[in-house]
């Protein structure tokens, strides 16, 4: 016991030197637990959300526009990929974490449970969406744990397009007829508040926090980032002419920051919990795809096994 | 019916000729031709490649983080094998 | 040549460009109706990334179309302002994603076709299209290549998924004949030494198939071409409502920017 406790200390104490973790490297097993779980998490947040703007791909408004959305929608696919990739280091499949998402035992950030409505939402969500993420994801590249951190380099360098293919879509729309000025409005008006729930509940709600500040996981806790969010996206906003629908919010010179309303968490929870607009849809889809595949996957490794027996024949 | 899942290959990219190939990540594939075409696919959609590695992961051998301390700390006192251990005048040109 | 002449055979290529980018564009839009539904992540990212190689095509064969025709046409007037009956593409393009089945042999089939096509296009005396080809044709051999080693594993994998490939096959293959059936404006183009010999294409065409599909024990050969006349606009039910999606913003919102 003694001996667990000395090396946790040896293990917080490398952590807190800065150096990195390896998959290889003893660790406490609530550190490989905890891993595994946002790092899962975090993947299935990228491959459910291909899914909303998926919906967009086969009516994208101009063939420039569609590749850029197809480009943005694979990069998602990439992402989940790496992501699962970092986790699969920690002793856990892919298979295993499917298994996990399409039971409903593992989460995925709950935006990607409300649905897409038009084109403007494309916009939207590369702006809010990827720009949330953003924020946190590059804190998250110098996170102690290697294949996690080395992960969200990839993916930050890859995503720095989103996030402006989004705004440029919506800084068209603003500057467009009055209806797609509209169609802006209504996608902010919608996705808004959703938004600002991607950082997840209040500090004085988020009990893990505290644990995951200390594995660098975190650096800031959930209302900070919020924050940050709100007062880098309130300008923005005001350069494309749009309302963020929020009558609470307005500059406070004193501390230096955005005021803004309260947020529906009782909203939040019912999305978490699997009862929002999309949850059992989105589900679906993914399970469907990876029952739909089996047929195929299992031909490719039944060929590849004929194609090894040949060979050790030949030789 | 759980079917086996298709293995874990390692990627190496070599950047530009010249250089070497490099880690950059892993991915899933049946076969050596297929995990050389989905890291095409994954690993280079922004040019990133002139050539691709691949090998299945169970084929590498690590070595382990507990015997880090043998392997690797001997080397620490063996500064006479960096350039910078040989004080040689400053007059002194290309040396 | 008189004014006259000079429109018509403007007319000629902008058709036959209709063509070659029509196949391209229903076949890429096939594919990204798949993006997010494969059967792994990896199958995802190269299914997608085939179908921007082929959207990649259909900008260059219209921006130029757009140059022929002139007046107000862009690559997306043409892309996604005409009726029905004016899109040019081959029948075996619009065939749904019935399966994965369908979607490798549909693609390999389809590749087998537009490789040989772009080595001769690549001759081509419009150096326009030229150009066009000599940039697709890497795609596509690259796509040749992936597709037929998938038709070999479905084909010749397991039980399941021979079946599968096999009826897939069944329906497909039958649509390939309306690649060789020389249209009128094919017929001038080649004459031109603009467009490419259909002959030629076939020769190879059936080449690879034989080859491939042999690999993938696939019997294909007592299948009987089926009546399709894509190239004149007449187009199997499927088309109408690919068309009412990809259509959709267009005609909802009239002539706005994007």
């Amino acid at each position: 016991m003694d001996n667990v406790k000395n090396l946790e200390d040896q293990f917080q104490a490398r952590i807190d030197a800065g150096e990195k973790i390896e998959p290889k490297d003893w660790m406490p097993e609530k550190y490989r637990k905890t891993h595994i779980r946002q790092i899962s998490q975090h993947a299935h947040s990228e491959v459910v959300g291909m899914l909303p703007e998926g919906n967009w791909i086969t009516r994208a408004p101009s063939l420039k526009r569609k590749c850029t959305l197809l480009a943005k929608v694979q990069d998602e696919a990439g992402h989940g990929l790496y992501l699962y990739s970092a986790a699969e280091t920690l002793g856990i499949s892919r298979d295993e974490m499917y298994e996990q998402l399409h039971t409903g035992k593992a989460k995925y950030s709950s935006i990607f449970n409300y649905p897409t409505l038009s084109w403007a939402d494309m916009g939207t969500i590369g702006w809010l969406v990827d720009g949330a993420a953003i924020i946190n994801q590059v804190m998250l590249t110098r996170t102690s744990f290697g294949p996690y951190a080395r992960a969200m380099v990839r993916i930050c360098k890859e995503e720095s397009f989103h996030q402006r293919q989004g705004y440029e879509i919506l800084l068209i729309l603003c500057n467009g007829t009055a209806v797609q000025k509209e169609m802006a409005q209504d996608a902010l008006n919608r996705f808004w508040w959703p938004s600002l729930m991607m950082f997840g509940p209040p500090d004085d709600q988020s009990p893990n926090t505290a644990q995951s500040v200390k594995w660098k996981i975190k650096r800031k806790t959930n209302d900070e980032l919020r924050q940050r969010f709100v007062d880098i996206t309130v300008p923005q906003a005001e350069v494309l002419g749009l309302t963020i629908p929020d009558p609470d919010l307005k500059w406070n010179e004193e501390r230096g920051h955005y005021d803004f309303g309260e947020i529906d968490w009782t909203e939040f929870w019912q999305v978490v919990k699997g009862n929002g607009p999309c949850n059992k849809e989105r589900l679906k889809a993914k399970v469907e795809a990876w029952d739909n595949g089996e047929w195929v996957r299992d031909a490719a490794m039944a060929y590849a096994e004929k194609k090894n027996a040949q060979l050790t024949k030949a030789i | 019916m759980k079917k086996e899942e298709w293995p874990i290959w390692e990627v190496f990219i070599r950047s530009k000729n010249g250089l070497e190939h490099r880690h950059v990540g892993s991915l899933h594939a049946a076969d050596a031709t297929m995990a050389i075409e989905n890291a095409r696919d994954v690993y280079t959609r922004r040019q990133e490649g002139v050539s691709i590695w691949v090998i299945e992961s169970k084929h590498i051998t690590a070595s382990n983080p507990e015997n880090s301390g043998e392997l690797y700390e001997p080397a620490k006192d063996k500064v006479y094998r960096h350039p910078t251990f040989y004080e040689l005048p400053i007059e002194l040109k290309h040396i | 040549m008189t004014d006259q002449q000079t429109a018509n055979s403007d007319n000629k290529l902008y058709e036959y460009l209709l063509m070659l980018g029509d196949n391209s564009m229903i076949l890429g839009h096939r594919l990204s109706e798949l993006c997010g539904h494969g059967p792994t992540l990896e199958t995802d990212i190269a299914l997608t990334n085939m179908s921007l190689d082929l959207f990649g095509q259909v900008r260059s064969y219209f921006q130029l179309a757009a140059k022929v025709k002139g007046g107000e046409s862009t690559e997306d007037s043409i892309a996604f302002l005409r009726y029905e009956r004016d899109y040019r593409n081959t029948l075996l393009v619009e065939q749904p994603n019935t399966h994965f089945g369908y979607v490798i042999g549909r693609q390999f089939l389809f590749d087998a076709f537009h490789f040989p096509l772009l080595q001769q296009l690549q001759k081509s005396k419009n150096t326009d299209i030229a150009a066009i080809a000599h940039k697709s044709i890497k795609e596509s051999a690259y796509h040749l290549r992936f597709s037929s080693e998938w038709v070999k594993r479905l084909g010749a994998g397991t039980a399941e998924s021979h079946e599968k490939m096999q009826e897939a096959i069944n329906h497909l293959f039958p649509f390939t004949n309306e690649f060789f059936v020389e249209s009128n404006i094919e017929r001038e183009m080649k004459e031109a030494g603009i467009g490419a010999d259909l002959k030629l294409v076939e020769e190879q065409f059936t080449q690879k198939v034989e080859q491939v599909l042999a690999d993938a024990t696939m019997e294909y050969k007592e299948l009987k071409p089926r009546m399709a006349q894509g190239k004149q606009g007449l187009h199997s039910e499927q088309l109408g409502f690919i068309l009412s999606n990809f259509q959709y913003m267009q005609r909802a919102y009239p002539n706005m920017q994007w």
